[in-house]
């Protein structure tokens, strides 16, 4: 296979880096894993930081279940949800990366 | 002795034999022993991801802990699942596009050092032997109460068969075990829950409404604190446990076994409803056998609880369930066993050998013959320790194992592919003050000390109430990566566009050697 990054050497990488494209997709995925990650380490600690200080997730919702239990299920729901919405946007960056490597080649060709 | 049981363990033994006998003459080079050759699909390497994560740990551990103290037992379950994001956000694709065949590759990738590489080693090879010793005194416990065998024969006998998996069928048969078992856990996992749903005519209210009076606990079977009354240490667990698992060599080393990112994405995907679906069964297994077993027959039993899933399946199906469900997990404590082989026989062989001692100057033969003595030179390790430690109270083992590997890898991991400042200093204080801060906290713990003779490993006062570390080791892994790297003046920037490119575009260097 020949891989259009294979030739690339120190000098270009750094070139390569610092270009607008790179660099969009670089801050893209930073802007969306760090708040998908800042907001499941909040939902996910609420657990057990009520459960362990507080009572109020003991009241009941709906005869014996109490929203401990609710929220404990929440936490798969989310998680799930979240697993989905991150292939969903990974395919973005794919995309992205894509016509970064065929740029790349592009500037190669015409180099040589 | 149950007979139904023993030929289902035989049967179990067989397969696997098969599987490690056909794998063996697909794994000729170092790439096909360390990664199956990379050539797992997202479907293959999710199912395995899922049987080399959970463990009988889990699967008897959690049933017990929920059959007997109710909500708290959950808390594991959320946490083993949860921490899939952080693998899925943060580790699985980086991992994949920088290492070969082992998480010291990935520092390695940025810090070309040796030192960095060895200490990356010790912690892969601390982490796995810890966690296996857990599992090894677990299945000896186990094995003793489903087949009457001594606790030394059974653990002699998963220390053999863990052994001829990883030597004679590397990552290949390793897999195909894990994939196997993850199938059998599902499917009797869901067995049974289907039955205990159904006896509460699948209503989710009347079986919560019935639990209310089904254990000596009462209402409060249902609300959390039983088992957790101290908040820091349940924040604690609840850290180690969270990010652990984005830490640990033989989850991190199956993203090898795909051949690109997208790959490895989609695998943990897999690997995260399968996992999501196994804990949120758990409910089912922990109440059933609260509500159709007692808590005084699983007492008896077993102290800790381990015996409610089987214990349970009996009530339910007779000689039969039970002879299954004690064959799923025998398959699943030699699914996990082989997993941690082979992630601590790489780091030996891979790292200590091949890069430190003979500084990459070794030829693919000799590689080959340093996994397979690597392999063979941990299971023996980790079988005596295992002997030696019949007697004692290891469960802890398992949370300790999460705590190191959040505390020493995950740091390190992140500022390797995030912090350009990063450097090789900040990488070695990182992984050892993470490392020795968990294992020297445990060691002051309750898990160790305790008044009572009996109930820990020494007797006498702990100087923390903390069982687990991961709360303090888990800021300082993270504190000293970033304090060694600000103050020593060595910069190792220029590696780090390297790295970046690698991380989000792919590896190049690898795809030409692995051809």
């Amino acid at each position: 296979m020949n891989d259009p990054l294979q030739s690339v050497k120190q000098r270009d990488v750094d070139k390569l880096v610092a270009t607008e494209q790179f660099q969009a997709l670089i801050k893209k995925k930073k802007n969306f894993i760090i708040s998908t990650s800042i907001f499941f380490f909040v939902f996910y600690f609420s657990l057990p930081i009520m459960t362990s200080f507080t009572d109020y997730l003991n009241y009941s919702i709906s005869g014996a279940l109490t929203f401990a239990w609710v929220f404990a299920f929440a936490q798969f729901v989310m998680t799930w949800v979240l697993c989905s919405l991150y292939t969903k946007k990974a395919k973005q960056f794919d995309q992205l990366v894509a016509e970064i490597k065929s740029s790349s080649v592009d500037k190669e060709e015409e180099s040589a | 002795m149950n007979y139904t049981a023993f030929g289902l363990f035989l049967l179990i033994i067989l397969a696997t034999l098969v599987i490690t006998y056909y794998a063996a003459r697909r794994t000729k080079t170092t790439s096909e022993f360390y990664t199956a050759g990379s050539s797992l699909t997202g479907w293959q390497n999710g199912l395995a991801i899922a049987g080399d994560y959970m463990s009988a740990a889990s699967f008897l551990g959690i049933a017990g802990m929920i059959a007997l103290t109710g909500f708290d037992g959950f808390f594991y379950s959320i946490g083993f699942l949860v921490a899939y994001l952080v693998v899925l956000y943060i580790v699985a694709e980086p991992i994949r596009n920088l290492g070969k065949y082992t998480m010291a590759d990935m520092i390695a990738a940025r810090f070309d050092e040796k030192k960095v590489r060895g200490v990356a080693a010790l912690n892969s090879v601390a982490i796995s032997i810890v966690y296996m010793i857990a599992q090894l005194v677990g299945a000896g416990a186990l094995i003793k109460l489903l087949l009457n065998l001594e606790y030394s024969t059974a653990v002699l006998i998963v220390g053999v068969l863990m052994t001829i998996y990883v030597v004679f069928g590397g990552m290949t048969a390793t897999s195909w075990v894990q994939i196997i078992k993850a199938v059998l856990l599902m499917a009797g996992t869901l067995l049974i829950s289907l039955i205990v749903f159904a006896k509460f005519d699948f209503s989710l209210l009347k079986m919560f409404a019935h639990m209310k009076t089904a254990t000596p606990l009462g209402e409060a079977f249902l609300n959390p604190g039983n088992k957790f009354n101290n908040g820091w240490d349940t924040l604690s667990l609840n850290l180690g446990l969270v990010l652990g698992t984005a830490g640990l060599p033989h989850i991190l080393i199956r993203f090898f076994t795909v051949r690109d990112a997208q790959t490895a994405r989609s695998s943990v995907v897999y690997a995260t409803w399968i996992i999501g679906i196994f804990y949120l069964m758990t409910i089912f297994l922990g109440f059933g056998a609260a509500a159709f077993v007692g808590t005084d027959t699983i007492k008896q039993a077993n102290e800790a609880g381990n015996m409610a899933a089987p214990l349970l399946a009996q009530a339910l199906g007779g000689d039969f369930l039970f002879a299954f469900i004690a064959a799923v997990a025998f398959a699943t404590i030699l699914a996990v066993v082989a997993g941690l082989v082979l992630s601590a026989a790489s780091a030996f062989a891979h790292d200590f050998y091949s890069h430190i001692i003979r500084r990459g100057n070794v030829t693919e033969q000799q590689q080959m013959k340093a996994a397979k003595w690597a392999s063979v030179g941990v299971a023996i390790i980790s079988v005596v320790l295992a002997l030696f430690a019949q007697k004692l109270n290891v469960a802890f083992l398992v949370g300790l194992a999460f705590a190191v590997a959040a505390s020493s890898n995950l740091p390190v991991i992140i500022y390797t592919i995030l912090w350009r400042r990063f450097n090789t200093t900040g990488a070695i204080w990182g992984m050892l003050v993470g490392l020795f801060s968990s294992l020297i906290l445990v060691c002051m713990s309750p898990n160790i000390w305790s008044t009572e003779p009996g109930k820990a490993i020494l007797v006498g006062t702990p100087l923390i109430s903390l069982t687990n570390p991961g709360i303090i080791s888990i800021p300082l892994g993270f504190l000293a990566a970033y304090l060694g790297t600000i103050f020593s003046a060595k910069q190792d920037d220029p590696k780090f566009n390297q790295v970046l490119v690698q991380v989000h575009l792919g590896n190049v260097d690898q795809k030409e050697s692995s051809v």
